[in-house]
C-alpha cells in the first residue's frame, strides 16, 4: 500500500517535472519570450503593455521585482554579472543606469532605434538619464518629478504668492507664521539624496563636478562649496524651525502625506512626487485626504522651491527607464519591444491608470491626459521634468549616495559650515577606495 | 575535596598516553594509511569546492575592482587591507561581533547546560522533552529572525506588553543597545539548544561511579557539579564553546532580517556583505572576506590554545 502510494507520489511528480522541463524547451524551439523585470509600480498596466507589445515573433513575460530599489538593483546586477541571456527587458530606475552601461550590462540602441527612442518630444531631464559615454542605452518610459504641493489657504493666509517662483526660506517662514509644517523626504535612504541633489543643484552647484562624473573613481568632489552650505543652510533652518515635522529624522514620501489634511491645523508645503495628485483625489472624504470637494480644491501646486533667490530650481528627477540586456539572445527583439513599451501609447495609459507621468511632450498634450489632470498641473509636470536637474551620472552612484547620506544624515546636525565639507573629505575617501561604507 | 577527573578510559587507552610512539605497530600503520586512502577523496573533493573560492577572493582582495566599472580594475596590493584595519567602521564592527560572540555564548552556555541537566536526568516523556528543547534549532535562522522581530515589534509584538517595567509603544529597534538585545535574544534562542546537545553528550560521559563515589564520601550536590561534573565534561564544554563561538562569530541573518545593520548594529560578515553584494566592491570585499577568515582562525585558536581543547579527547578517542 505503501510503497504503491509512493510510486504514484513519485511519478506524478516526475510528470510534473518533466510537462514543465518540456514547456521550458518548447519556449526556445518555437517562438521566444522576452523577461521583462518590472518593479512593482504599476503593474495592471505593465502587464497589459506587455500583452499588447507581444507579436508574432516574441512574447513578453512579465517578471516582478522585489519592492525595495537596492532589492531592484541587487538582483538585477547579480543576473547580469553572471551573464544571464534570460533577462531581455529591465525596468530601471534611472540612477542604476550609469552603473549598469558602465559595466556593460545594456545592449545600446543604435542607429534608427535610438532616434525612435530618444527624439525631440523626449523631456530633457528624461532624456539626460539615458545616455552613457554618448551612447542611448535605455528608453525613457515614464518621468517623475517633484513640485511642492501646499494648502492654498495656509499659503494665501501667510501672504506668500505662490503664482511666483517662491524659496525655501519663504516656504519655511509662511509655514511657521500660520503653524503650519514643511513636509519633505529626510529619512536616511534615497530620497533624501534627492533632496540634497535639487538643492545643491537649485544654488548652482553639484555634487560631483558633472565634467568628470562619468570618469569614476576620478571624478572631483565638489559638494564642498557655496551651493553645498546654501543646502545645508536650508536642511538646518528647516530642522531648527517649529515647521518642521516631528517625524523629519525619519521622514520619507508617506509620512507627510497625512500633514496636508489633518483634523486640526492649517495643513503643510510639501515637496513631493506626482502620485500625490491621484493620492488626494483617491482620498476625498476619507482618513488622511480632503474632506471634500472643495476641500481638494484647496490643494495648491508650484514649482519646486528656489534655495537661492532668483536662481532658477532644479526639481528631482525620477521615473523608469527600460534597458535591454546585454546577454539577451534576442536583443533586436527586446530593442523592438522597449521602443514599444515605451511608446506615446503606452506613456498615456501609464499616466491615466496609474499616475505615472510621460517623459514625452505630446502625451502631455493628448485628449487623455488633458482630461485626466487640470491642464497647469500637467504644464507644471513638463516643464519641471524638462529642467530638473539629474543625480550624479556615476558608476559608482550607490557608493555617493550612501557617502552622502551618512554624513549628512541626522538633518537635525547639517551645519553650512561642517556638512559639505565632511561630505566632501568622507566623499573623495569613498571614491579612492581608501574608506568604507 | 579536591577535583576528581576520570581516568582516561580505559587502562589501555591510559598505557598508550604515556608512551604513544611505542605501540606504531604494522596493524596500526596500515590502518593509518588505509586512513588516508579513505579521506583523501573528501580532502580532494574538498580543496575543489572551498580552494577555489578562498584563493580568488585572496587573488581578488589584491585589486582596486568594482562590478560597475569592470574596466578600471587596479592592481593595488595590499591597499585594501589598509584601508579596513584603518577604518573605524572595520573596528566597530568587529567590537559589535565580538560582544555577540561572548554574550550569546555565555548565555547559552548556561542555559544550554541546564536544558542539557533536564534531558540526562529525565525519567518520563524524555522524547517529547527533548524533542520541544531541540526545536528552536530546527528552525530556520531567518525564520527566527522574522518571529522575533514580530516579537518585539511595538505595534503588534507581545515582548512589551510581557515586561512590566516597558511602555507598550516601547521601539526596541530605534536604538543601539535594545536593537542588540533583541538580536542576541533571538540569537541564544535559536542555537541554546545546539550548545545543550552537546553538553549532554559531555554529560553522558560523566562515569556514574564517581558520582556515587562523592555520594558516598557526602560532597553535596553543588560540590558534585563543580567537582566532579564540570571538571569531567571540560572537553565538551569547550568543543560546545568552541562551535558556537566561531558560528557567533559569523553572525549574520539575525542582523540582517531585524535591523539590517541600522544604528550600528553591523556585524563583520554584514559589512562584508553590504561592500560585495550591495556596492559590488568586489576589492575591498574579498579583502574583507579574507579578514574574517583570518579572524575566525584566530578565534579558535585562541580558543584552543587558552582552554586547552582536545578534540580527540572529546571525542572519546585516546
Amino acid at each position: 500500500m505503501t510503497s504503491t502510494r509512493r510510486r504514484t507520489a513519485v511519478a506524478v511528480a516526475s510528470l510534473a517535472l518533466g510537462s514543465s522541463l518540456l514547456a521550458a524547451c518548447g519556449g526556445s524551439e518555437g517562438k521566444p519570450t522576452l523577461n521583462w523585470y518590472i518593479n512593482p509600480d504599476g503593474q495592471d498596466t505593465l502587464n497589459q503593455l506587455a500583452e499588447d507589445c507581444s507579436t508574432d515573433d516574441y512574447d513578453i513575460a512579465i517578471q516582478l521585482l522585489p519592492a525595495s530599489a537596492t532589492d531592484q538593483r541587487t538582483q538585477l546586477a547579480r543576473r547580469l554579472a553572471a551573464g544571464d541571456s534570460s533577462t531581455d527587458l529591465m525596468s530601471l530606475d534611472p540612477v542604476f543606469v550609469p552603473e549598469f552601461a558602465n559595466a556593460g550590462w545594456l545592449e545600446p540602441f543604435e542607429g534608427d532605434l535610438a532616434d525612435q527612442v530618444l527624439d525631440d518630444d523626449v523631456l530633457r531631464g528624461a532624456a539626460e538619464t539615458v545616455t552613457w559615454n554618448d551612447e542611448v542605452v535605455a528608453a525613457p518610459q515614464w518621468a517623475n518629478t517633484q513640485v511642492v504641493w501646499f494648502r492654498k489657504s495656509l499659503a494665501e493666509a501667510a501672504g506668500l504668492d505662490m503664482s511666483q517662483p517662491v524659496t525655501w526660506d519663504q516656504v519655511i517662514e509662511a509655514a511657521s507664521e500660520e503653524g503650519g509644517t514643511v513636509g519633505v523626504q529626510a529619512n536616511r535612504y534615497e530620497a533624501y539624496v534627492v533632496w540634497i541633489n535639487s538643492l545643491i543643484q537649485g544654488a548652482g552647484g553639484n555634487i560631483l563636478d558633472p565634467d568628470t562624473v562619468e570618469d569614476g573613481r576620478d571624478a572631483k568632489v565638489t559638494i564642498d562649496s557655496e551651493a553645498g552650505a546654501a543646502a545645508a543652510a536650508v536642511i538646518e533652518k528647516l530642522a531648527d524651525s517649529p515647521a518642521a515635522q516631528p517625524d523629519l529624522t525619519t521622514s520619507n514620501e508617506g509620512t507627510s502625506l497625512g500633514q496636508m489634511f489633518p483634523e486640526n491645523g492649517p495643513g503643510e508645503f510639501m515637496t513631493n512626487w506626482t502620485f500625490v495628485y491621484k493620492n488626494y483625489e483617491g482620498l476625498i472624504g476619507q482618513p488622511g485626504g480632503p474632506a471634500d470637494e472643495q476641500e481638494f480644491e484647496d490643494l495648491g501646486w508650484a514649482r519646486y522651491p528656489q534655495t537661492v533667490e532668483g536662481e532658477e530650481s532644479r526639481p528631482p528627477i525620477g521615473g523608469i527607464d527600460i534597458g535591454v540586456g546585454a546577454f539577451s539572445e534576442h536583443p533586436d527583439f527586446a530593442q523592438e519591444a522597449a521602443v514599444c513599451v515605451t511608446n506615446a501609447e503606452a506613456q498615456s495609459a501609464l499616466a491615466v491608470n496609474e499616475g505615472l507621468m510621460p517623459s514625452r511632450q505630446s502625451v502631455y498634450d493628448s485628449a487623455e491626459l488633458t482630461e485626466a489632470y487640470p491642464a497647469d498641473l500637467l504644464q507644471l509636470y513638463s516643464e519641471s521634468v524638462d529642467t530638473g536637474g539629474p543625480r550624479p551620472k556615476s558608476a559608482f552612484y550607490s557608493q555617493i549616495s550612501s557617502a552622502v547620506q551618512s554624513r549628512w544624515h541626522s538633518p537635525r546636525s547639517v551645519s553650512p559650515d561642517s556638512t559639505p565639507k565632511q561630505s566632501a573629505d568622507f566623499l573623495t575617501a569613498i571614491l579612492r577606495g581608501e574608506a568604507l561604507l | 575535596m579536591s577535583t576528581t577527573t576520570a581516568p582516561a578510559q580505559s587502562p589501555k587507552n591510559q598505557r598508550r598516553r604515556k608512551e604513544p610512539k611505542a605501540v606504531a605497530s604494522d596493524r596500526s600503520r596500515a590502518e593509518s594509511r588505509l586512513a588516508l586512502y579513505l579521506v583523501a577523496p573528501a580532502v580532494a573533493l574538498m580543496l575543489l569546492v572551498t580552494a577555489f573560492p578562498m584563493l580568488r577572493a585572496l587573488y581578488l582582495s589584491l585589486f582596486s575592482y568594482s562590478l560597475t566599472a569592470p574596466d578600471d580594475r587596479e592592481f593595488v596590493g595590499l591597499a585594501n587591507y589598509g584601508t579596513a584595519l584603518s577604518d573605524r567602521l572595520f573596528w566597530m564592527d568587529t567590537a559589535n561581533t565580538v560582544g555577540i560572540m561572548i554574550i550569546t555564548v555565555a548565555f547559552e552556555l548556561v542555559i544550554g547546560f541546564v536544558f542539557a541537566m533536564v534531558m540526562h536526568r529525565l525519567i518520563f516523556a524524555r522524547g517529547l522533552v527533548r524533542t520541544s528543547i531541540l526545536i528552536p534549532y530546527g528552525i530556520i535562522t531567518v525564520v527566527s529572525g522574522f518571529a522575533w522581530q514580530f516579537a518585539f515589534s511595538n505595534t503588534n509584538g507581545f515582548v512589551n506588553g510581557w515586561l512590566p517595567f516597558i511602555g507598550d509603544d516601547f521601539t526596541w529597534f530605534a536604538e543601539y543597545q535594545t536593537s542588540m538585545v533583541a538580536i542576541m535574544v533571538s540569537e541564544i534562542w535559536k542555537t541554546t539548544p545546539f550548545m545543550a546537545l552537546l553538553l549532554l553528550a559531555g554529560l553522558a560521559q560523566v562515569p556514574e561511579d564517581m558520582l556515587e563515589a562523592a555520594k558516598v564520601d557526602g560532597a553535596t550536590w553543588w560540590q558534585r557539579l563543580w567537582k566532579v561534573i564540570l571538571p569531567n565534561m571540560r572537553a565538551a564544554i569547550m568543543v560546545a564553546v568552541l562551535f558556537r563561538a566561531l558560528d557567533a562569530y559569523r553572525i549574520f541573518d539575525n542582523i540582517f532580517v531585524m535591523t539590517a545593520g541600522a544604528n550600528g548594529t553591523e556585524s563583520i560578515s554584514f559589512l562584508t556583505y553590504r561592500q560585495v553584494i550591495e556596492q559590488f566592491q568586489l576589492g575591498i570585499g574579498s579583502a574583507l572576506s579574507v579578514l574574517l577568515f583570518l579572524s575566525v582562525l584566530v578565534v579558535a585558536f585562541v580558543i584552543v590554545k587558552l582552554f586547552r581543547v582536545n578534540l580527540a579527547n572529546a571525542r572519546q578517542e585516546g
